[in-house]
């Protein structure tokens, strides 16, 4: 016996309101008395008026509290034990997911409507502890909004056992087809002097499977590991891929051996696979601005934006976030493309550009008013943001090679595809320099 | 019954519904009482009239009525069996959810009336045809056996579930793996039969299933190896958990293990990349082979890096399992650094994470993208994130020499902000800075000297007149500047009066014809008007020494300590290995073992914990011995040279834990572990030995205090009188006095931290465990 590891022991688990009320609750042990439950809150705010961290798991009187924040709401587990943090706070995030899935939106309300049904979620994605069924579609066909007062009663589809746990059997559709979205987002990090210092690419296969029956589906793509391993290496362009995750249908020993992506896929909408690529990348849309501030009097910028992609690609839909001091007011745009609208509840103004050709530059003014009354404050310093979409372009150059489908009952069925690179969440550029010398503005 | 029911209110209406001749009514009024419960009402009342529409066709009635059996079951215990028949018969029910429900609702009632009547429904459903009974009733059992445990032994429930691991089906396989794995945990805990004396006649009812049970043996861990690629995710970690506890018979197995679980690492799911990391750390102790290890942590990265993208919840769990990783295998995420670079809009959580973790993967090749974050941290607006990024150039400064003057150059243009916190961190992480390299940045001092004004924090104060003194003889002015705290000497806090107070007396033994009077003030009024027990005795200390021998006091005061460093690992060796051995569990998140936050509920916890460590206790008590012997050997030598100095109790702990260790995780059962030490207390070396060898001064020390009180007592201001106890002092040579000066002006820097707890302290605690 090497540790004290408790394997389970999320024995409490609570939606709570932002006030820390909770909003329904569900004990899988009774260890925890439910009381705790209303101590989280009070907890947190102690914490935060003494200015420790709060943090997503911590401990009070032998009580594990561990949460995750969802709109305003908080959803809490509690445990006695050395519980599986990991375990439980990803199913944590299951549960936010699914309820969404449920509900369209996750909030005080849907909760309050939906309690009976959300207690028998609750039921069956956990027992005493463990995390059970979390795939919201197969939930979906066993417990569902409109109760069973008809004869038939549901059953436990097969797919909750079975090894296929992701798919029922018996679907039938008229036209088979599959669709498959390969989005590749683009995080990076621009530094004051233009280059870039963090840059990373994340990958994601999206599918839509419309298939009858149980497909056993084969993706081919061009990886560069199993080009090596197949001696095609010199042909054609390969990608490689860092870290990839695989959604659950797919057969991981078989990806292991031979890099084969070999599943039976979920039938609808799904992510089959995530990868992750650190290779440098040049910033798509590329963004500067000048700042002159004159305290107390007004602030003008000028923003310049550059499509770095090939003069073929268009980026559709660019917004550009530029960060303006709290306090400015009474803003004046000018520019030659695009429309540009102040954001004072983000402090910042959107310059949107509806479609921004690859090797074009645009240029931008703006000028608000400041109070004269200084703001002694240190500037926030947010950097520039940027959303955009470029359409038929990967950065990775990762290819759909083939998408094999086969059914026992022998159908056709047509994979399409389609590509698209977008910004990630992380899509930073500290590219605002003051206009009177070339160093970072207000330098603290 | 001895009194009605009120005739009114909404529980008579409720009671009125429930007894509706129409159904939907009666629906009506279950969804009421449970709506009632979810808001906090009492609803016990209703316990007869709810349990009479147990029996339903409508389903979700049914677990509408089952749910609310479950919270009230308790509260009417004698009541209990009106719903036994119907969870017997419901047990039979040919609708297999039903059946399962009926197992899964009876088992966690907390009723011994249920209990007697659970024993063969549990069996059938044990053995049912439905795997989704199966499974359900596999976790059945391990309820069962947190309520009685006699019964799961008497009708062998255990040796069912134990068979339940060859099912055909993956589910199923991974309840009763994680059923087991409970029981298991749970049988630990339970007292041993007691030995059946030949008086009696028959034994007691057992309650501990036979430990062989619990022993996977070769065949079992094929099984689970199938198992872990075939079933849910969730089994995954059941089975991820299970394998980790598995003691491999010879390396060629572990390798096996470590293969077959490899794939894993791909998974979506951020606590089965976690769960195969554990295993694979815990069975690769036993591969020797270079390149299968070598692979190993290849794999092992792009996963870890991918969890940074997962939502900040998830992502904190796996950066405070990183930070464990990196400090037993710092070479895992070497190129990786970029990645843990902070967004703006992390949440302060992840990012003092990504901090901690940034230092630790510092090196002389990213050294300057770092500085260049982290310059560009200290201007940002939560002003708490600012200091710990400017901590962390001074830990850069510290861990890499190349870089130190780099770190230097970054801290002097923080400090030209002139932003007030920014610059008082500057002032404390240059302080450290000094005693890494001393002598190396005096041309900064001037710089610092200018800021003197600025600094209103005792920490940030302490720093620089600790700078002032260290450095008095090449201040011109270092009387001037230690003049104006003195000034104040009453009105500030300790740590700063100690320092004043020291310094005052260091500069007075680099020049003595300037600070005569100075040195005179400052020990008057440490001893006069101070009522802090150390800066008084300090101050008798230093006023007796002077006037004994200077020469002496010189040799202690002033001598040459031995730089600080920055340690590999914030906990010790052996809890490390016991962390890493659990990882994604709460315990490897806090970096604490779990007898530190769990315990008081559970017998025994403590106990296992301390056995489990006993080994490692004798481990560590020699190297303390060692570290001592080590520690003597160097004194004697009067030569600190940094290579030569034995460093095995740096592992003692310090830093990163700080955050937890505040953060109101209450250690109840052994707190001192976690006790958190100022981040910027490496210096564990020196006090080590010093606090190893106080026993040695012992004799000495206490009786010349106590004269040099007396002393005073007799004739105050008569510095010049000298008590034969002080020769005890002056005669005994270097060695003592080194470790008097350790103990004398360097802790007190350490002592701004928390936890006064020196180094010594933390060796005492590596030797508890």
């Amino acid at each position: 016996m090497n540790s004290v590891a408790d394997l389970s022991g999320n024995l409490t688990v609570a939606i709570l309101d932002v006030k820390g009320k909770s909003l329904i609750q569900r004990s899988y042990r009774d260890d925890v008395p439910p009381s705790y439950i209303e101590r989280f809150l009070p907890l947190v705010l102690e914490m935060e008026e003494e200015n420790v961290q709060v943090t997503p798991c911590f401990s009070d009187e032998g009580i594990n509290y561990m949460h995750i924040r969802h709109n305003n709401l908080y959803l809490l587990a509690l445990s006695k034990r050395n519980s599986n943090a990991a375990e439980i706070i990803f199913f944590l995030h299951r549960l936010c997911s699914v309820l969404t899935e449920y509900f369209k939106e996750l909030e005080e309300e849907s909760i309050r409507d939906n309690f009976v049904i959300i207690y028998e979620l609750l039921d069956e994605m956990m027992d005493f502890g463990f995390p059970q069924t979390t795939e919201s579609k197969i939930l979906q066909e066993y417990i569902t909004q409109e109760s069973h007062k008809l004869e038939v009663q549901a059953r436990p589809p097969m797919a909750v056992t079975n090894a296929v746990s992701w798919r029922s059997e018996g679907i039938r559709y008229r036209k088979n087809e599959v669709f498959l979205d390969v989005v590749e987002s683009i995080n990076l990090l621009v530094n004051a002097s233009g280059n870039v210092i963090r840059s990373e690419i994340l990958g994601a296969v999206k599918m839509k499977c419309y298939l009858t029956g149980m497909p056993e589906l084969r993706l081919g793509l061009n990886d560069k590991v199993m080009f090596e391993a197949t001696g095609r290496g010199a042909r054609g362009k390969s990608f490689e891929m860092e870290d990839v995750k695989f959604h659950q249908c797919v057969r991981l020993s078989r990806f292991e051996n031979d890099r084969t992506i070999s599943f039976i896929p979920p039938d609808g909408e799904f992510e089959l696979m995530s990868y992750r690529l650190s290779t440098p990348v040049k910033p798509l849309v590329y963004v500067e601005a000048s700042v002159e501030n004159h305290r107390g009097s007004r602030v003008e910028y000028m923003v310049k934006v550059r499509g770095q992609f090939k003069r073929k690609s268009t980026a559709n839909n660019v917004e550009i976030f530029v960060p303006v001091p709290d306090d400015a007011d009474s803003p004046k745009f000018r520019t030659s493309v695009g429309s540009v609208v102040y954001a004072p509840e983000k402090s910042a103004f959107v310059w949107k550009i509806k479609q921004l050709g690859g090797g074009r530059d645009y240029t931008m003014r703006a000028h608000f008013g400041l109070p004269s009354v200084r703001n002694d404050e240190i500037d926030k310093r947010a950097p520039i943001s940027v959303n955009f979409e470029i359409p038929y372009f990967t950065v990775s150059g990762i290819q759909v090679r083939y998408l094999k489908i086969v059914e026992k009952s022998g159908y056709q069925a047509h994979p399409w595809v389609r590509y698209l690179a977008r910004n990630g969440d992380d899509y930073i550029l500290r590219t605002i320099t003051d206009a009177k010398s070339s160093s970072i503005i207000a330098p603290l | 019954m001895a009194m009605a029911p009120p005739r009114k209110g909404e529980n008579y209406e409720l009671r009125q519904q429930l007894n509706s001749e129409y159904r939907e009514k009666r629906a009506d009024a279950i969804k009421r009482v449970i709506a009632n419960h979810t808001i906090g009402k009492d609803c016990s009342g209703l316990f007869p009239d709810v349990v009479k529409n147990m029996q339903t066709d409508d389903l979700e009635q049914k677990k509408l009525v089952y749910l609310y059996l479950m919270n009230y079951a308790k509260t009417q215990p004698e009541l209990v069996i009106l719903a036994v028949n119907t969870f017997v018969k419901d047990t039979a029910d040919p609708n297999p959810l039903v059946r399962a429900l009926a197992i899964r609702t009876m088992s966690i009632l907390r009723a011994e009336k249920i209990l007697d009547y659970l024993a063969s429904p549990l069996s059938r459903c044990l053995k049912d045809d439905n795997p989704y009974v199966r499974k359900t009733a596999a976790l059945c059992v391990a309820k069962v056996f947190d309520l009685k445990s006699e019964l799961c032994v008497e009708y062998g429930f255990v040796e069912t579930l134990r068979d339940l691991i060859g099912d055909g089906n993956p589910m199923v396989v991974a309840n009763a793996v994680a059923a087991l794995a409970d029981i298991y945990e749970a049988s630990l805990n339970l007292p041993d039969t007691p030995p059946t004396s030949p008086g009696r006649s028959s034994p007691p009812p057992s309650s501990k299933p036979n430990p062989e049970l619990f022993i996977i043996d070769p065949p079992t861990l094929t099984k689970l190896l199938v198992a872990l690629n075939e079933c849910s995710e969730w089994g995954r970690i059941a089975i991820l958990n299970t394998l980790a506890r598995y003691k491999a018979l010879d390396e060629k197995e572990s390798e096996h293990i470590c293969e077959r679980v490899m794939p894993q690492f791909q998974h979506v799911n951020a606590a089965v990349v976690l769960g195969a990391v554990k295993v694979i750390m815990i069975h690769m102790k036993a591969v020797t082979r270079e390149d299968l290890i070598k692979s190993l942590t290849r794999k092992m990265a792009p996963p870890l890096v991918t969890l940074i993208s997962s939502p900040p919840e998830v992502q904190w769990v796996a950066l405070r399992n990183i930070n464990l990783l990196l400090q037993k295998r710092p070479g895992i995420l070497a190129n990786e650094m970029r990645v843990f670079f902070c967004k703006y809009n992390d949440p302060p959580y992840v990012k003092v994470e990504k901090l901690d973790i940034m230092v630790r993967l510092a090196s002389e090749k990213n050294v300057d993208t770092l500085l260049g974050e982290l310059k560009e941290y200290a201007s940002e607006v939560d002003v708490d994130f600012v200091r710990k990024a400017v901590r962390a150039v001074g830990q850069v400064a510290i861990k890499i020499d190349e870089a130190a003057e780099r770190c230097v150059g970054v801290l002097m243009e923080l400090i030209e902000t002139r932003v007030s916190y920014v610059v008082q961190e500057a002032v404390i992480v240059i302080k450290d800075i000094f005693r890494k390299y001393p002598h190396s940045y005096e041309g900064i001092i001037p710089t610092l000297c200018a800021n003197l004004e600025e600094l209103d924090e005792p920490e940030a104060k302490a720093s620089l007149i600790w700078i002032i003194g260290e450095y008095a003889e090449k201040i011109e002015n270092a009387d001037e500047l230690l003049g104006t705290f003195l000034e104040s000497f009453k009105e500030e806090s300790y740590p700063v009066q100690l320092q004043t107070l020291t310094a005052i007396v260091k500069l007075f033994l680099k020049k003595p014809d300037e600070s005569q009077t100075i040195v005179q003030k400052v020990l008057q009024a440490a001893t006069k008007d101070c009522d802090s027990a150390d800066v008084r005795d300090r101050a008798y200390i230093y006023w007796r020494l002077l006037s004994s021998d200077p020469a002496a006091a010189k040799s202690v005061v002033l001598a040459v300590r031995p730089p600080i460093s920055l340690p590999q690992t914030t906990v010790a060796p052996a809890i490390l290995e016991e962390l890493l051995a659990e990882v994604s569990s709460l315990a490897s998140v806090y970096h604490k073992p779990a007898a530190t936050f769990i315990g008081k509920g559970r017998l025994g916890a403590e106990e296992m914990q301390r056995r489990a460590l006993e080994p490692e206790e004798e481990n560590a008590r020699e190297k303390a011995l060692q570290t001592v012997v080590a520690g003597q050997q160097a004194e004697n030598l009067l030569d600190f040279d940094a290579d030569d100095e034995p460093q095995p109790s740096s592992a003692g702990g310090s830093q990163s834990l700080s955050m937890l260790g505040k953060g109101g995780i209450s250690s109840s059962t052994i707190s001192n572990v976690a006790k958190s030490t100022n981040p910027l207390d490496e210096l564990m070396d020196l006090f080590s030995t010093a606090s190893m060898t106080t026993p040695a001064t012992q004799p000495v020390a206490p009786k010349s205090t106590v004269s040099g009180i007396q002393g005073l007592q007799d004739d105050r201001q008569d510095t010049n009188t000298t008590h034969d106890a002080f020769a005890g002092l002056t005669g005994l040579g270097s060695p003592p006095q080194g470790l008097g000066d350790g103990n004398g002006v360097t802790s007190p820097v350490q002592s701004q931290g928390q936890g006064q707890q020196s180094g010594g302290a933390q060796d005492d605690l590596l030797g508890l465990f």
